[in-house]
């Protein structure tokens, strides 16, 4: 992890996982793992929310809330999909009721496996996920600050042409 | 009369690890009626009988939900070796015992967290989850997985403890039994927690009779519900009683809990005392053939597998009960009439999994 300037909030969701790999992703929150040293923090409001985590397939019931829960991420965001459901469907790919793993959905940008995934790799994706913040957060940065400046000069050229 | 008005729970919310939606009709402060719906993790894991055969079967059984996993595994492997008759040797029914208390420790102990996190008491929920850690590595070291440890087979069992193994488990409970009741002051003794909990939610035994509920929730009650006492695995062979509280408030049904956790610290000292010398499984021929209903004690409750085969290597029919769909009707209770600000924890004290209750 290189040079990290924001401290990402963690969103966390139970898409139709089996509770094995929210245990363990509340697990890593807890002093024994303590994934909060990278200077993240569990929030349960989308609002403020910087990582999606989801855990578990995509089923017709919860893919509307999936979207919307990622819909009010403010941007930059990225998406964690944490546990073999929520990377490819897993054990439970051939039910009638779940469309795929959390990409059929939304861009996920980093996936854990393992069934349940191990807080151990979960935390290695933690770290990769802010990592890839940082550098989006750098990005949309240096847009806004154009933006900022490209306006500045406008007002600043009507001022000097009037 | 105050103005009514509906206001959401879920399925996203800070309370909940997992998605459960319940509309709350509020008359100001007061919950007139709760209305549930879920579905939001239903995956139909039911159904895979007809792409998966028995065997294989074992381990979405397991997967029904990663809390009780361990005891979703035996109620469906027990099922099935009720109908093929197979007689399963002695130490391997100690081991799913023990297997099966340890699961019980580490589900109680994070519900347990879940509560004091509930209730504003963030050290005390890291200090449960620190401890659930001792208990997971027990289940890591003999198993070789945390939450999901997949142990079970038609016939028997995968892994042993040995001796020197279980010797250093039940010096560790010891441990573990002090750290337990360091916490059980803070729970049980404490005025803050107590006026949290004391007199929230009652259910009184009538009605958790006739809402069937089911575990801990009921045995907080008065009923004594304990499907432990029907001796499957090595239960017949170990001295226990349910665990009983009359009040049927939310601080009955948390002081059941950690007693039920001394309990299983007992019972695996039991076991490991009686534990027999011998193989580890029998070799099973042939497919099942006939039904069986098998109900086993979940961490939440009673839970109920019924296994239907016809001879071939798909089964029929598989149904799984489980504790906390039989509860939601007793939530559903308790939260009339409550205060908006105890939801929250009246949720919790049902111990709810909605992973196993939608499948």
């Amino acid at each position: 992890m290189g040079k990290v300037k924001k401290s990402p909030w963690v969103l966390h969701y139970d898409g139709s996982s089996c509770n094995g790999c929210d245990i363990e992703v509340l697990a890593c929150m807890t002093p024994v793992y303590d994934a909060e040293r990278f200077g993240i923090i569990n929030t349960g409001d989308p609002l403020q929310a910087d990582i999606f985590l989801i855990t578990g397939g995509i089923n017709t019931q919860n893919q509307a809330v999936v979207r919307q829960l990622y819909d009010q991420m403010p941007r930059p965001k990225v998406v964690v999909a944490v546990g073999t459901c929520a990377c490819t469907g897993g054990i439970f790919k051939e039910c009638y009721n779940i469309l795929g793993g959390a990409d059929t959905t939304l861009p996920v940008d980093i996936y854990v496996p393992g069934c349940a995934a191990r807080p151990q790799a979960i935390i290695d994706g933690l770290v990769q996920a802010i990592e890839l913040f940082q550098k989006r957060s750098n990005k949309h940065d240096a847009i806004e600050r154009r933006h900022k400046e490209e306006e500045g000069k406008k007002a600043h050229g009507k001022v000097s042409g009037e | 009369m105050g103005k009514v008005s509906v206001v959401p729970f879920g399925p996203q919310h800070p309370v909940l690890p997992e998605p459960i939606h319940l509309d709350l009709v509020l008359e100001d402060e007061k919950v007139i009626e709760a209305v549930p719906s879920i579905g939001f993790v239903h995956r139909g894991l039911e159904s895979l009988i007809v792409k998966k055969d028995y065997n294989e079967m074992v381990y979405v059984a397991e997967r029904t939900c990663g809390i009780c996993s361990f005891g979703h595994g035996m109620g469906y492997v027990e099922a099935v070796e009720k109908i093929m008759n197979v007689e399963i040797p002695a130490r391997a029914r100690y081991l799913r015992t023990i297997w099966m208390e340890l699961s019980r420790m580490h589900s109680h102990l994070l519900w347990l967290g879940l509560l004091a996190d509930a209730f504003g008491y963030e050290s005390l929920f890291y200090h449960c989850w620190r401890i659930r850690e001792q208990v997971l590595d027990m289940i890591e070291e003999s198993t070789g997985g945390r939450v999901i440890f997949s142990v079970n087979k038609v016939g028997g069992v995968m892994k042993d403890i040995d001796a020197q193994m279980l010797g250093r488990f039940v010096e560790k409970l010891g441990d573990v039994e002090e750290q337990i009741c360091a916490i059980r002051k803070n729970f049980l003794g404490d005025r803050t927690v107590q006026m949290r909990l004391c007199g929230v939610g009652v259910l009184t035994k009538k009605q958790a009779h006739d809402l069937g509920c089911a575990g801990p929730f009921g045995r907080a009650s008065g009923i004594a519900t304990d499907m432990r006492i029907r001796g499957y695995g090595a239960y017949a062979d170990l001295d226990f009683e349910p665990i009983i509280r009359t009040d049927g408030d939310s601080y009955a049904r948390c002081a059941c809990r950690i007693d039920e956790l001394l309990q299983s610290i007992d019972l695996i000292r039991q076991a490991a005392a009686k534990i027999p010398a011998g193989d580890l499984s029998v070799p099973v021929k042939g497919n099942p053939d006939g039904e069986y209903f098998m109900r086993i004690e979940q961490p939440r409750g009673e839970a109920v597998y019924y296994v239907k085969g016809s001879g071939k290597p798909y089964l029929n029919r598989l149904r799984i009960r489980t504790p906390t769909f039989a509860n939601l009707a007793g939530l559903c209770e308790t939260l009339k009439g409550a205060d908006y600000a105890d939801v929250p924890i009246l949720v919790l004290t049902i111990d709810p999994c909605i992973s196993c209750t939608e499948r």
